[in-house]
């Protein structure tokens, strides 16, 4: 049977990709944010996970107003890198798992999350961006990707609750797939940030420690906070946070930090990661 | 339909509702028309004549030639969207949330490497905090 062996959750500012894409990793600015995933890189070497259940969202990439899904879910063999003004970021399509996508996509939708169903999309920064930061520039990205995408564009975007709550029944969902794969869940975006209006800037790392601590120990209070905490408290792009319970959802009741990083700035941004461990 | 005073009492921000979304539509879809190439070298050409293929209003198509996001956001526009814009101008992220705060792109940065802009007194307008 398929495995959650890990959870792993990371911010996916797009200036990460265009400062690895344009070679300038190592600068002053640069280095000490990419230094925090070394570890992460070395972790996930040993790790070899087939499949990367990658909760993300599309950033007026794939969705245009015309049709915006609240979960949408990837069951599409490949997916190509979306253009987003300056050209399609230069790493490896990313590869599918359409089994397993459609394996999850049917018990998902039976257990009553009516997730959208995406047979071809483009993927943009939300994705690419935490492949590069675990994985850095290889030829071709060393797992498949079951992309599930959630709407943080338009408010309202879906409770941290129901995130959670989709993350408890992607778990039933992919432990119940008939093949040892060692799968890991990724939950992307945050953290406290702000891109608009005079306001742009806030950064608030009070709030974002507290969501780390919470999100390890006690998911069930973090679930409850409601939208204008995280607009007041995170910026009115910190709400990208509620997919990290969706990941959290999927690994349990207990789970082990393994790892901790926090940077700010990249960019306009505060840059959050975790890796939890399930646990019995 | 209310379009939620609680989101007004938050200073400086404007939160993207469905309604903003069926104001903007036309905006944030030119918008995405960027993502082609062959778009964006049209509009880069003449932009009035290529914003005047959509039907946005008058206001919508001013805030887009003078680059002024704010304005753009107070017609419907949203940030992922606006984004293709300054893309197209080969302007980064940073740049263009700068020019909606009033302060240079310098102090801006600045501002980001000293640990953002504080969340004090950004909380609620009526609640002081
Ligand atoms: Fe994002």
């Amino acid at each position: 049977m398929a495995r959650i062996t890990a959870g792993v959750a990371t911010s996916h500012v797009p200036a990460i990709g265009a400062a690895l894409d344009l070679g300038k990793s190592g600068s002053d600015y640069w280095q000490p944010l990419f230094d925090g995933y070394d570890w992460s890189k070395e972790w996930i070497a040993k790790e070899k996970p087939d499949v990367v259940v990658l909760i993300y969202n599309d950033h007026a990439s794939a969705f245009s107003l015309a049709v915006l899904p609240t979960f949408a879910i990837g069951c599409a063999e490949r997916y190509a890198i979306a253009d987003e003004g300056f050209g399609p970021r230069p790493v490896p399509e990313v590869i599918g798992h359409a089994d397993l996508a459609c394996h999850i996509t049917e018990n998902l939708i039976l257990d009553e999350f009516d997730m959208t169903i995406i047979n071809e999309m483009s993927v943009d920064h939300g994705l690419t961006v935490p492949l590069s930061l675990m994985f850095g520039q290889p030829e071709a990205w060393p797992v498949k990707v079951v992309p599930i995408a959630v709407n943080v564009v338009e408010y309202p975007q879906p409770t941290g609750n129901r995130c959670f709550e989709l993350g408890k029944a992607l778990r039933k969902a992919i432990r119940s797939y008939d093949e040892d794969l060692n799968v890991q869940v990724w939950g992307t975006g945050g953290m406290s940030h702000q891109l608009q209006g005079p306001r742009a800037g806030l950064i608030n790392s009070e709030f974002d420690h507290e969501f780390f601590d919470q999100l390890v120990l006690d998911p069930d209070t973090l679930k409850k906070v409601p939208h204008i905490e995280y607009l007041r408290e995170a910026g009115s792009e910190g709400i990208e946070m509620i997919m990290w319970l969706i990941m959290r959802g999927a690994l349990g009741k207990k789970v082990k930090e393994l790892y901790r990083f926090y940077h700010v700035p990249a960019s306009n941004t505060a840059v959050g990661h975790l890796i939890l461990k399930p646990t019995k | 339909m209310n379009d939620h005073e609680e989101f007004d009492d938050i200073p400086g921000t404007t939160v993207f509702t469905t309604k903003r979304s069926r104001q903007g539509f036309q905006l944030n879809q030119f918008c995405m028309s960027l993502m082609k190439p062959e778009n964006r070298e049209r509009f880069r050409g003449d932009e009035r004549t290529y914003l005047d293929e959509w039907s946005m209003t008058e206001a919508q198509k001013q805030a887009v030639l003078a680059r002024d996001y704010n304005a753009a956001i107070a017609e419907g526009g949203n940030i992922y969207f606006l984004a293709k814009i300054f893309a197209t101008d080969g302007q980064s992220f940073q740049q263009a949330a700068a020019s909606m705060t009033g302060m240079t792109s310098d102090e801006y940065a600045q501002m980001m490497l000293s640990g953002g802009r504080s969340p004090e007194g950004q909380r609620s307008i009526k609640e002081g905090r």
